[in-house]
């Protein structure tokens, strides 16, 4: 029988464009975002368990989902 | 998750607007959303005032949210990029010295109390009704018709793309917002 590996997701910002607005760390269940210095959000990985309220909430939508390893 | 009482400002901002069309002189308090922000900024190096204390962001998301009056859609690239950002706060700078200007015209004499708020800085609404004299110059009741047409104004804004995008779209290109943000990024650096 073939097994499937799920890997973990975490909430990654674009720190780049992120506008600082705290929204989600607002929604955030695990209280895992923090809005470093004024400047962008910051995601706490072994906090994040991948729920995506934050990206949902994101004004700005700047916050994406992404399986651990993964890069774009 | 844990109420706290600045999770009620927006009852605050609602009274604000509400306020201002009984007795225009209440459009003075606003100008509380303009330094303590900066205030904030400037000595702590945070965004707090748009992370906690907003009014205003968490009406949008009230509206937006529970009511339901929000598309949720994603904002468009351009609304979210640095040059409409800054090009909206600098903008905003304008508009908001001309109305000094306009402030200042009405303190020397050179021209006459206007009462009339102006939305989306070309809509004269007529709003005498709430201007019932002031114990000091008419100029003082100059700056609150023209700083309550800023807040309208934004207000108004920040409504439409509400509707249109999510509900706090508004922070993306608030121009308080932005200007923390600067000063957030010179005062602790890009590290």
């Amino acid at each position: 029988m073939e097994r499937t590996i799920r890997r973990k997701r975490k909430a990654v910002v674009d720190t780049d464009m992120c506008v600082a607005c705290g929204c989600c760390v607002k929604v955030c269940p695990m209280e895992a975002i923090e809005i470093w210095r004024g400047i962008a959000a910051r995601v706490a990985e072994e906090k994040c368990v991948g729920c995506g309220k934050c990206a949902r909430e994101c004004p700005a939508s700047v916050i994406e989902i992404r399986e651990e390893g993964e890069r774009r | 998750m844990k109420k706290h009482w600045y999770d009620y400002m927006w009852i605050v901002s609602l009274a604000y607007l509400i306020l201002g069309f009984f007795n225009i002189l209440f459009a003075w308090l606003g100008l509380l959303c303009f330094f303590i922000p900066l205030l904030i900024s400037a000595v702590k190096g945070t965004k707090g005032y748009c992370n906690r204390y907003c009014g205003r962001g968490q009406l949008f998301g009230l509206l937006g949210g529970r009511v339901g009056l929000s598309r949720k859609r994603d904002i468009p690239k351009w609304m979210k990029s640095r040059g409409f950002r800054y090009g909206f706060l600098a903008f905003f700078f304008v508009m908001f010295f001309q109305m000094l200007w306009n402030t200042y015209l009405v303190f020397v004499g050179t021209a006459d109390l206007k009462q009339v708020v102006t939305l989306l800085w070309t809509f004269k609404l007529p709003w005498q009704w709430a201007y019932h004299g002031t114990l000091f110059h008419p100029g003082v009741a100059q700056f609150a018709f023209g700083f309550y047409s800023v807040m309208l104004t934004s207000t108004i804004l920040g409504l439409i793309t509400m509707v249109l995008f999510k509900p706090r779209s508004w922070c993306v290109y608030c121009p308080m917002g932005t200007m923390t943000q600067m000063i957030c990024r010179v005062r602790n650096g890009r590290k």
